[in-house]
């Protein structure tokens, strides 16, 4: 690692003094991955800015070299996901007048993830079990029909389009920000998404309930809820689209009288392949 | 601001995890352990009280009021008014033991109760982005707790549990003859009280996630089952306040049942009038 003290500290600082409305005590994580400490600053804040625009104040007078991943500043790419005083929020949409006043802010890079330097995460994680959510295939057509679907079939997954992927539902989930053993079998709220979208989707194919349980681990849920806690678009994940999914999977596996429809449908289906 | 205050380390701050961010059980510097710490003074207090209540089989019962944690009253020591059946395995216990497994599997596989002991009881996790304790976690993979799937069944239950609830709050309307008054149909302190706690009981049994997946969630086209997309979608309604339904009808079946022992027990009178 570069040492701190190598690191270029800041970079010339802003001279226009005249709108600053107070400081802040900051205490930043500072690391690149292998070790790290957090380590404070005292930077001016204007009204009605966020934790990303200290962050580029920061960046801009005193540490130079500070690892921010930001893009759009307005809540909706999902990138600068981070831990503010402990809990995962995006930096561009927490305003710094609603943390609590005179208190040192606490800014860390997600926790589940590996730290590449900084506030910088290596996501990928979330990108390599998204590869496990099969391709929608839609049912056939016949000849000159069209796909129609009605709004009332769609809304359900409207809700879950809206995710910006910032991966705080991942971060914040217990089952692997605590145990790096289950990342292997386990996929995570955004991904159960995913599933959700294909199993409820009224034109799909597969059983999406099937490969979320098998593979993406649904089992390991124990739905505490951090995942709705946390998601900056208000997605209700755990109550529409994991408990629904869990119930999926209930039906299927713990439900005998779904059971026993199952077995009268195949055999129905076995005697009208035969006719045929 | 000037640049003068320079970076500097902070000694004590938590050691690096192996991924490379803080370590250390927290960050979170609000009361997190607040909401988990009530829930476990709560319940335990419930508990208490309802394993208490469900032994004590005397006072349970006052004409026309029957306490909610002995209904339906299946055993052969029940009052005449209210027997069901006339169960007699074992005489000497309390007849809501008969029946207690009943409400008792459908608030314990609850996906909001689970929330909530997980949560308070077995720390898993204490609270959002608050690490939790155990050295390896699992799940509802295996059992007991792949048990919790079987939350469905505990409610076609509740359902039941839920209409004689309802019967028995019509019959809190039906006076029995007394002290040279006539009886008959009438209203009471206890008649509201047995009827509120009817209702809610059924708000939390309709919130239910599993209710909601019964009587629209497992569609796919919700435009091909228009009367079930109605009622999915009042449920769904429902279903986000499923939570406020879980505390409060918990509250409400401790309360009638102490209200109604205080009335058996003649430590407050009912005030009652028969039309």
């Amino acid at each position: 690692m570069t040492e701190l003290a190598d690191r270029p500290t800041a970079l010339p600082a802003a001279t226009d003094k005249s709108d600053v409305q107070g400081t802040a005590e900051m205490r930043v994580w500072r690391g690149d991955g292998t070790t790290g400490q957090f380590v404070d600053y005292t930077v001016d804040v204007n009204e009605g800015e966020v934790v990303l625009d200290v962050i580029h104040r920061l960046q801009a007078e005193q540490a130079g070299d500070l690892a921010v991943r930001w893009n759009c500043k307005a809540g909706k790419c999902g990138s600068c996901s981070m831990e503010i005083n402990g809990k995962p929020r995006l930096a561009c949409m927490t305003r710094m007048e609603t943390l609590p006043k005179g208190e040192q802010v606490t800014v860390a890079p997600m926790r589940a993830f590996p730290v590449i330097r900084d506030l910088v995460t290596d996501v990928s994680y979330n990108y390599e079990k998204m590869k496990s959510v099969p391709e929608l295939k839609l049912a056939e057509r016949k000849e000159g029909e069209v796909h129609r679907m009605a709004q009332e079939d769609i809304s359900r997954l409207q809700e879950f389009h809206k995710c910006i992927e910032c991966f705080m539902c991942q971060n914040v989930c217990h089952v692997i920000r605590d145990h790096d053993e289950n990342k292997p079998a386990f996929a995570g709220p955004r991904v159960f998404l995913k599933y959700a979208e294909l199993d409820m989707h009224p034109l799909s194919t597969q059983h999406g309930e099937k490969v979320a349980y098998d593979e993406g681990g649904l089992g390991y849920c124990n739905i505490t809820k951090c995942c709705s806690e946390v998601c900056p678009e208000d997605i209700h994940i755990t109550d529409n689209a994991i408990i629904p999914m869990k119930e999926r999977i209930a039906d299927r596996k713990f439900e005998p009288i779904v059971w026993l429809g199952d077995i009268r449908s195949a055999r129905k289906d076995a005697k009208q392949q035969k006719k045929r | 601001m000037s640049v003068s205050e320079a970076a500097r380390p902070v000694p004590n701050g938590p050691a690096p995890t192996p991924r490379g961010g803080p370590g250390g059980k927290t960050l979170r510097k609000d009361r997190w352990w607040l909401q988990p710490l009530v829930t476990v003074v709560v319940l335990v207090l419930f508990i208490a009280y309802s394993t208490w209540s469900a032994f004590n089989k005397v006072n349970y019962f006052h004409d026309p009021y029957l306490s909610p944690f002995f209904s339906p009253c299946l055993a052969a020591s029940c009052p005449e008014q209210v027997r069901w059946a006339s169960l007699n395995l074992m005489p000497w216990i309390s007849p809501a033991i008969y029946i207690l497994v009943f409400p008792l599997g459908f608030r314990m596989t609850c996906y909001y109760y689970r929330k909530a002991y997980y949560r308070s009881f077995w720390q898993s996790p204490p609270g959002c982005a608050v690490a939790e304790p155990h050295k390896k976690y699992t799940g509802e993979t295996r059992l007991p707790l792949i048990l919790q799937n079987l939350h469905r069944y505990f409610l076609y239950f509740a359902v039941i549990v839920n209409l004689i609830l309802a019967y028995d709050a019509v019959l809190a309307f039906r006076f029995p003859a007394e002290n040279g008054h006539h009886g008959g149909f009438g209203f009471g302190v206890g008649t509201a009280v047995i009827t509120i706690n009817a209702i809610l009981l059924a708000m939390y049994t309709a919130s239910c996630h599993s209710c909601r997946h019964l009587i629209g969630g497992r569609l796919n086209h919700f435009s091909k089952h228009p009367v079930r997309y109605k009622l999915w979608g009042i449920v769904s309604k429902l279903n986000p306040h499923h939570p406020k339904f879980a505390w409060i009808s918990l509250f409400g079946v401790a309360l009638t049942d102490v209200y109604v022992r205080l009335v058996a027990s003649g430590t407050i009178t009912d005030y009652h009038w028969i039309f």
